[in-house]
């Protein structure tokens, strides 16, 4: 397989470098300097494709790379790839789900807890030797309250599991009910919103749930109320929450992904009730590694004629 | 007059010191019962000791105020003391059961938020959630990328020390996350189906994370030793929600900085609010200033606890938390 050309469209994982470096003929996409003329002069080697959450194959770069048989992408999330192009062009797709779900969702619970109890401008407050001149503020509990969740998949229910051991009651929006569930079923998000002290946003990114968060939902869920997502941050209008927090309208936010990574919005750094954190959903040792093996043995698999291990088209 | 009259009829109560929960609480609890406040008029003087001592019963104190022998001798009427704490550490035990006065403490009001920030800790000490936290803000993401891995949560050992009513919550939570839960505790427990580990050396040698739930006793004073730490591994993480002296802290400081073990989360330190200057340069460790049970869900528990506690005792029924 030594001659079969892998792009990789951006670093993600020196593990998953080297194992492609010694399988394939791997081209490093961002270490290209014209990046057009190079895409023009390698298209013949080239018949796959790794991304991941922050570049994948759009339609422009599908259609430059003659040769494309397979998008491997290195994350669970698929808002990157053009799904639909991809069938239409009979190139297969492939990401890495369950390996990262217990990640996210302990993610999710720790970024609760983070903005809830506010655990990082306590850390802040003794590091800073503000201890010794008083005591810090009381918090939020956590154990009991509602919880709201968008998108009842792998992870969304992870999250549930997780939160139900702090007995919270859980209540979901999905795009249609899921009628095996024990949670309580809200047809829309201000509804749920609504009728929610902590809402988590754990569907894909698409079209149709791009900017889910507006400013609607971020008033239903209102002063006392806790935004965390674990998605995409498209899924947030990003500059409403900004001002609804920096006024004091939302009571908190946990986030992991924001619009433009990995630029932040600078109006959140001085704010307490906030945890800011550079997109580290599945960002173990253990699940990186297993993501990695994914992509490989997905990309291995196709050029052995075999099925795919995690395929999504 | 009829005030004054209505005012006599609320059972004394003697406040030793301002507590949170007597601070946010004041006014509920002076409309049930007639607040002596030490700190206007001190129990030794001639004045308390006239007008009051005889008749106070009941005293409501908490962490920050030792209930001692001394105090104890100005008041001889008394048969209760109720601290708005989970630990006793603070009063000399001893002299009251010589004196025939009933403890009584917080009871379970505080068991889920204490877990909740034990949990909380420990999964910002493996995912690095507030080092992440300050990478962002320092405007670093741009500059210096991604940011280092972590450590997954499901799968891990997890040691509790102490599986009292916190320790128990801690367990319920952390098997959610698919930890492995084992526990050590003065005696094992015949209806909790976990492991059970008599030395805490053998328990820290088959676990990668130590949860500290246990009182301060003398036997636990120091208990997590350099012994034990070494014992929990280079791999091994320390959450602390107890007592900051069951833990050596001049040894685990140096564990840490020496890399012996990997990370710890602490509520509480042995000289609070005094933290060792050494944590504070280090990136693996969680620092709060004992604030685990500081919600005001639960100082607003507390009080009807409290109150609870107090109004059973007025009324010659069994305390609700002896």
């Amino acid at each position: 397989m030594e001659a079969i050309g892998v792009l990789m469209m951006c670093p993600m994982s020196a593990y998953l470098e080297n194992e492609l470096d010694k399988r394939f003929k791997l081209f490093r996409f961002w270490n290209q300097p014209q990046k057009e003329e190079f895409v023009k002069e390698k298209a013949n080697s080239i018949r796959a494709i790794v991304g991941n959450a922050s570049a994948g194959a759009d339609a422009k770069l599908i259609d430059s790379l003659s040769r494309l048989e397979i998008v491997a992408s290195y994350s669970v999330g698929l808002d990157k790839i053009d799904l639909g192009y991809c069938k239409e062009k009979g190139i297969r797709v492939s990401n890495t789900p369950d390996v990262l779900t217990e990640d996210v969702a302990d993610l999710a619970i720790g970024l609760i807890l983070a903005t809830l109890r506010q655990i990082c401008a306590c850390d802040r407050y003794v590091r800073s030797g503000l201890w010794t001149k008083g005591d810090f503020k009381l918090t939020t509990k956590f154990s009991g309250k509602s919880v709201g969740i968008i998108g009842l998949g792998r992870i969304g229910l992870a999250v549930a599991h997780r939160a139900e051991a702090f007995g919270c009651p859980i209540s979901y929006y999905t795009r249609s009910e899921k009628p095996d569930s024990k949670y309580k079923y809200y047809s829309n998000v201000i509804d749920l919103a609504s009728n929610c002290q902590i809402l988590v946003v754990a569907c894909p990114l698409t079209k149709e749930t791009r900017h889910i968060i507006n400013r609607e939902v971020i008033d239903a869920l209102g002063p006392k109320g806790v935004l965390i997502n674990i998605g995409r941050g498209p899924h947030v209008d990003e500059p409403e929450l900004v001002s609804a927090l920096v006024e004091g309208r939302l009571g908190g936010a946990g986030l992991d992904v924001f619009e433009n990574e990995p630029e932040v919005p600078e109006q959140l750094f001085g704010l307490d009730n906030v945890v800011l954190l550079p997109h580290v959903g599945s960002g173990t040792v253990e699940t990186r590694n297993a993501m990695a093996d994914l992509v490989i043995g997905n990309l291995e698999a196709h050029f052995l004629g075999k099925p795919l291990l995690t395929p999504v088209v | 007059m009829a005030e004054q009259q209505r005012h006599n009829h609320l059972p004394k109560l003697l406040v030793l010191g301002i507590s949170p929960v007597f601070r946010l609480h004041e006014q509920k609890f002076a409309q049930r019962f007639e607040i002596l406040r030490a700190w206007e008029t001190p129990i030794f003087t001639e004045e308390f000791q006239a007008s009051h001592a005889p008749h106070v019963r009941a005293m409501l104190c908490w962490g920050g105020t030792p209930v001692t022998a001394e105090q104890l001798s100005h008041l001889p009427a008394l048969r209760l003391v109720v601290t708005s704490s989970t630990g006793v550490n603070h009063i000399d035990l001893r002299e009251c059961h010589r004196r025939g006065i009933a403890v009584a403490n917080s009871g379970n009001v505080y068991a889920q938020d204490v877990a909740d920030t034990a949990v909380g800790l420990l999964i910002d000490v493996l995912r690095r959630i507030s080092a992440a936290d300050r990478y962002v803000r320092g405007g670093l993401w741009p500059v210096k990328g991604e940011y280092p891995l972590g450590s997954k949560l499901a799968g891990k050992r997890v040691g509790i020390i102490g599986l009292g009513n916190i320790g128990l919550e801690v367990a319920k939570r952390l098997e959610a996350f698919g930890c492995i839960i084992c526990y050590n505790s003065r005696k094992k427990k015949p209806s909790v189906p976990l492991p059970f580990y008599l030395d805490v050396c053998d328990l820290a040698a088959n676990c990668d994370i130590l949860v500290i739930c246990c009182a301060l006793t003398d036997k636990t004073h120091h208990m997590i030793n350099k012994e034990v730490l070494l014992a929990l591994g280079k791999e091994g993480v320390v959450v602390n929600i107890a007592r900051g002296a069951v833990i050596d802290e001049k040894a685990f400081v140096q564990c840490l900085v020496q890399g012996d073990i990997a990370g710890a989360g602490l509520d509480v330190f042995e000289c609070e609010p005094n933290v060792p200057k050494d944590l504070l340069e280090l990136e693996n460790v969680v620092l709060s200033p004992h604030r685990a049970v500081f919600t005001a869900d639960s100082f607003g528990d507390c009080f009807e606890h409290i109150s609870g506690n107090l109004e059973a005792f007025f009324s010659n029924k069994p305390l609700l938390s002896p």
